[in-house]
């Protein structure tokens, strides 16, 4: 083969192809570097220190039955971070869940305590419509190619008031589910009584569901398609993902998980009513935030989400153990959403 | 000066391209045909719309007009993924790579390989470490990386070291047809001669390769035919054995008419 004149010394060239030695091993680096291979690292030790804090500022914040109240207090939000996070894991954001839930919820108890219509229809009913309500939102933003932003804040009036309209703005009350579809209140019940704390089925669901999850994004396709898509759409289509599909994917498997936590809402709750998780929304994002996914997309995990939902527990529950008042909690947890942002942003100028 | 004559049928071939974005006309009626067993070379001025025809050819852009057709028969690609199921696999000039995924997942995307046995059909599970051997073993034949290096994020590596992932993968995986849209731009000399000597392997396994570059002597060292592109169509194609590289700059610059023959032996 013919070379050039100038490349002729390259068969006598080092053949050795570059080795990695990097001099840039500061300690600042080296937390860097830690942090960005394994992201649930900083929510993770933010929980445990913040446990241990609470616990010294409000002994009995330690004990079993306030931790295991932590867990059920965020149950659902963690449920719902989940879905969050598969959203914003491509760059997109929902601010619908929290209708899609309500409604969710009426769907099953409207079915099964108004119309008598068997359990796992009326769930599976439920599930179906806030798949189908998520798919919505994915037909928008893949299709119409509408930014997310502006397709759930649309849809988040549009289910909102669907839900009040077939609520008829009543509740379904306990007593009524209880004589009609006592199942449906079975993710509130409790599955154990270790030493005192009280760990309910809605909690073990939570951390099934993250652990399903978990496996899906980093052992399937369809989860790696999920990081290429929020990454870099363009790429992601170039390397040969059907970006359109995956996305309304993404959306509608959110939905589904929107309605399942329905299920799970309705056990925790104990009643039905239109006027519940109202904020559920912006709890949800605050729980992916502070769990170290980015609001840009591609990066983050479920179980940081899942974290993040108990950070924010711990803090509300620790700081009104120790006499704080609620805007004090508000307080500390927008912070912690601000410095989770600002770690993100110092994350991703390091790699670009 | 001898016809570029073909007794073969093109393997693919795109007629009367055309492509506007607003005013700018990308593409006005380009054609295109790649032979079998050849390397093609395609040169341009910045602008000609070299990328938009492969854009084309590749199902990542929607010409306006024009047919292309793969083995003599129509195609109509609509995703890039199209394409690369019909065998043509491409180098994009922006490369075309996740930064916060590996070079592994990278290399793999789309065409992702399932573990054997009830983890891989019921659950789905990704095969990673099968993912993992292949794509050391394709860029240590590249020797662009170390074999530690492959679960590393592609957003640590050089601006050389990705474009040797998005060669790597494009030569791992091309059935029928390679692009190559300036493949060796960010890279150095050694590692421009590794990809120069991968275009070859490629060919020697008998599939053509389309190779867009301004560097004329790279262009005329491994081409067995030139398209010389302008002013968004192809002028002439030429054979780099017989036509100098001043020549070839001059009429792709529009300094020199195309000699008549090359124009005839479109
Ligand atoms: N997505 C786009 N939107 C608008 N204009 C575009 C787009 N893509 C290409 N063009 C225009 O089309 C023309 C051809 O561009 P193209 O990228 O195909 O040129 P090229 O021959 O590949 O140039 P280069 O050698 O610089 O890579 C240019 O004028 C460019 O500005
Ligand atoms: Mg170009």
């Amino acid at each position: 083969m013919s070379q050039s004149e100038f490349e002729t010394n390259l068969n006598s060239a080092d053949s050795a192809v570059a080795v990695f030695e990097r001099d840039d091993r500061t300690f600042l680096s080296n937390v860097r570097n830690a942090v960005r291979n394994y992201p649930t690292l900083v929510p993770a030790l933010v929980l445990i220190v913040s446990i241990l804090i609470f616990g010294i500022i409000a002994p009995r914040f330690l004990s079993p039955g306030v931790l295991s109240l932590v867990l059920q207090q965020v149950t659902v939000i963690g449920i719902v971070a989940i879905a969050q996070t598969l959203i914003i894991l491509t760059a997109g954001i929902d601010l619908s869940v929290g209708a899609i839930l309500v409604l969710s919820t009426f769907v099953m108890g409207r079915l099964s305590v108004s119309y008598g219509v068997p359990l796992p229809i009326a769930i599976a009913a439920g599930m179906a419509i806030g798949t189908l309500m998520g798919a919505f939102n994915g037909f928008l933003v893949a299709k119409i190619k509408l930014p997310p932003f502006i397709v759930t804040l649309g849809t988040l009036s549009v289910f909102t008031a669907l839900k009040l309209w077939y609520s008829g703005s009543e509740s379904i009350r306990n007593s009524d589910i209880e004589a009609n579809a006592p199942s449906l209140l079975w993710f509130g019940e409790a599955a154990a009584r270790p030493f005192g704390a009280t760990i309910t089925y809605g909690g073990i669901a939570l951390i099934l569901l993250a652990a399903v999850f978990w496996f899906i994004l980093q052992h399937t396709a369809w989860g790696r398609h999920v990081y290429a898509i929020g990454d870099d759409p363009e790429a992601a289509a170039l390397s040969g993902i059907k970006t359109d599909r995956t996305l309304i994917s993404v959306y509608a498997v959110a939905g589904l998980i929107c309605g399942f936590g329905a299920w799970v809402a309705i056990g925790r709750v104990g009643s039905i009513s239109p006027i519940s998780f109202e904020e559920i929304n912006l709890a949800t994002i605050t729980a992916v935030v502070i769990g170290g996914t980015s609001l840009f997309g591609g990066r983050g995990s479920i179980p940081g989400s899942v974290l993040g939902a108990l950070i924010v527990g711990v803090f509300t529950t620790g700081l009104s153990l120790a006499g704080v008042d609620d805007y004090w909690q508000m307080f500390a947890v927008g912070n912690l959403v601000l410095i989770a942002v600002a770690l993100d942003q110092w994350l991703r100028r390091a790699t670009q | 000066m001898k016809n570029i004559t073909h007794n073969l049928e093109p393997v693919l071939q795109a007629k009367g391209l055309m492509k506007r974005y607003g005013t700018v006309v990308a593409m006005n009626g380009a054609d295109f045909d790649l032979y079998p067993n050849e390397v093609l070379g395609v040169i341009g001025d910045n602008g000609a719309g070299k990328t938009t025809l492969i854009r084309a050819i590749s199902g990542a852009t929607a010409p306006d007009h024009g047919v292309i057709e793969l083995d003599g028969k129509l195609v109509n690609f609509h995703t890039p993924d199209d394409a690369r199921n019909a065998g043509i696999e491409t180098v994009y000039q922006n490369l075309a790579l996740s930064p916060a995924l590996s070079i592994a997942d990278n290399m793999f995307l789309g065409r992702e390989i399932r573990e054997k046995g009830i983890m891989g059909k019921l659950f789905r599970k990704l095969d990673h470490k099968q993912m993992e051997t292949f794509a050391r073993d394709k860029l240590s034949e590249l020797g662009l990386l170390t074999i530690q290096n492959i679960n590393q994020a592609v957003e640590t590596l050089s601006g050389g070291q990705r474009q040797g992932v998005a060669v790597a993968r494009a030569a791992a995986f091309g059935s029928k047809v390679v692009i190559m849209d300036e493949p060796t731009a960010a890279l150095g000399v050694k590692e421009s001669r590794r990809v120069l000597d991968l275009i070859q392997d490629v060919k020697s396994k008998g599939i053509p390769i389309v190779l867009i570059s301004h560097n004329m002597p790279h262009i005329f060292e491994v081409c067995d035919r030139i398209h010389i592109h302008r002013l968004g169509r192809r002028l002439c194609t030429v054979d780099p054995k017989i036509i100098s590289m001043s020549d070839a700059v001059a009429m792709m610059t529009g300094a020199m008419e195309p000699p008549p023959e090359a124009l005839a032996a479109k």
